[in-house]
């Protein structure tokens, strides 16, 4: 079983190596705890489909707000890869 | 001429393959230390090429270097070394009023390269193509990022001239300051051409491409033996200013900028022809208001390549047969060719000379094509001259760009 919370922590490192990623709180807004805009929702949604082949549709970006809500979006996804 | 109608350099920033600031650049080029090194180029292997070191992270964030561009972090560590060196108050300068003009060979090859081969190795999925893409690929891209980095809201955009490039940035300066546009100019080249696959298949399908089992050899320009060009990247960018400002808060004042032109071939795409080069220099020289004998040094563009460095050997000869007092070097030797950077780098290296007197040496021209042969040619090791008060910078570039740009000591 994939960790996906760990799979989107690692992306998100890559894509703002300058963040702290070590004490995020799973229920808050991702961006309200880092430095993200909407290019590095992209860039995640991008990271997924190519580290990971899961994709992700615009319609359902919103869902990718919080941990939390990435673990529950994402999990299913993951089990059907 | 009123002190309004002068234009001065005030500040240096810029990266080399042999040095990341004007003190290390110009001590490497006295000692004839070469920059150019192995480097593994995406599908063809080891090539030599001039890479720089420079610190990325000195002034920009991993996220926005992340995001931009090679071409944007070069430009943006020379920005800010400049503006630095020009001792200048940043928080307190009117960034309106401030404009960036970078001469760049070409923009995008690094991120179009890059975004194909990532497709290819994700079975040709085009919905992996970055959303960056047309941000960093844009034209005036570097000069944009130097923008955001610097909080600059004056005009920006990047000058495409292939390998005049770093002069027509500087020229372009020079010129909205004339016109008041803005009172302080972020003015030069730079290039990231070696980080791209293209540059290196292209030049060597041309059979341009520097080959040498020493890669501190590989550049030759004017040796009988050389064999093309060493592919470099590397940025230069000046803070001009208008000669009265530049007084006003006492800056130290590297250069005068009193003579420039930029005229085309119309002959080929990428072979020279030496009698507009000839022009060229000329032109410049006049505007300068100056005769050939007073040009203390001329910076050769001497790529190392057959025909380039037979053709401009001849223009230089031919435009400084007048002067016994003319000396000629070149600087491709030790740092390869840094396209866009070239003119602005090149003409940096020798800008020293105002005060030490020395005339740097073009490097690796042991055996001295019988074509090449130039007056008062300085190879291989320093000469001092004394009193230096003009230099000529050649630039030239594919497609029968040439560019020529003539500084003055400054005296106070």
């Amino acid at each position: 079983m994939a960790d996906v919370r760990q799979i989107v922590i690692d992306i998100i490192s890559d894509i703002a190596p300058d963040e702290d990623v070590s004490n995020l709180d799973d229920a808050k807004s991702l961006r309200e705890q880092l430095d993200l805009d909407s290019m590095d929702f992209l860039d995640i949604v991008m990271e997924l489909r190519k580290r990971h082949k899961v994709e992700v549709p615009q319609e359902d970006y919103p869902k990718l707000a919080t941990l939390a809500s990435c673990v529950s979006y994402l999990s299913p996804k993951f089990a059907t890869v | 001429m009123n002190d309004t109608q002068r234009i001065v350099m005030t500040g240096i920033g810029l990266t080399a393959p042999n040095g990341n600031n004007l003190n290390d650049f110009r001590k490497a080029l006295l000692e004839c230390r070469s920059g150019v090194k192995h480097h593994d180029v995406r599908y063809m292997g080891k090539q030599v090429a001039g890479m720089c070191d420079f610190d990325e992270y000195k002034y920009q964030s991993k996220k926005l270097r992340r995001r931009g561009t090679r071409a944007g972090s070069v430009s943006i560590y020379c920005a800010n070394e400049a503006i630095q060196d020009a001792k200048l108050d940043w928080q307190t300068i009117d960034k309106s009023m401030v404009g960036v003009y970078i001469g760049i060979t070409e923009h995008g090859n690094v991120e179009t390269e890059e975004e194909i081969y990532q497709m290819h190795q994700n079975s040709l999925d085009w919905k992996l193509w970055s959303p960056h893409h047309n941000p960093r690929t844009v034209a005036n891209s570097p000069a944009g990022e130097v923008t955001l980095n610097l909080n600059i809201t004056g005009p920006h955009y990047t000058l495409g001239s292939a390998c005049a490039g770093g002069n027509v940035g500087i020229i372009q300066g020079v010129q909205q300051l004339l016109l008041g546009e803005v009172d302080l100019a972020l003015a030069g080249g730079i290039s990231e051409s070696s980080q791209t696959f293209g540059i290196f298949a292209a030049f060597a399908a041309q059979g341009a491409l520097a080959q040498n089992e020493d890669p501190s050899k590989a550049s030759r320009p004017l040796d009988k033996n050389r064999n093309g060009i060493a592919i470099s990247e590397g940025g230069c960018i000046y803070v001009l200013e208008r000669l009265s400002d530049a007084k006003k808060r006492g800056a130290k004042i590297y250069a005068e900028i009193v003579g420039y032109a930029i005229n085309s071939d119309a002959t080929d795409f990428v072979n020279p022809n030496s009698e507009r080069q000839v022009q060229c220099m000329q032109k410049a020289i006049k505007r300068a208001g100056l005769n050939v004998s007073d040009i203390d040094i001329v910076n050769m563009h001497a790529t190392g390549t057959g025909t380039g460095d037979v053709n401009e050997s001849e223009a230089v000869r031919a435009a400084f047969e007048a002067s016994e007092k003319t000396f000629v070097n070149f600087t491709k030797g030790h740092i390869g060719h840094c396209m866009g950077a070239a003119g602005s780098l090149e003409l940096a290296g020798n800008i020293p000379s105002f005060v030490d007197g020395l005339v740097h040496p073009g490097m690796n021209c042991t055996d001295l094509d019988p074509q090449c042969e130039i007056k008062n040619l300085v190879i291989n090791e320093a000469k001092y001259v004394g009193n230096i008060n003009y230099i000529l910078n050649n630039s030239f570039g594919m497609l029968g760009i040439n560019s020529a740009l003539i500084v003055k000591k400054y005296i106070g």
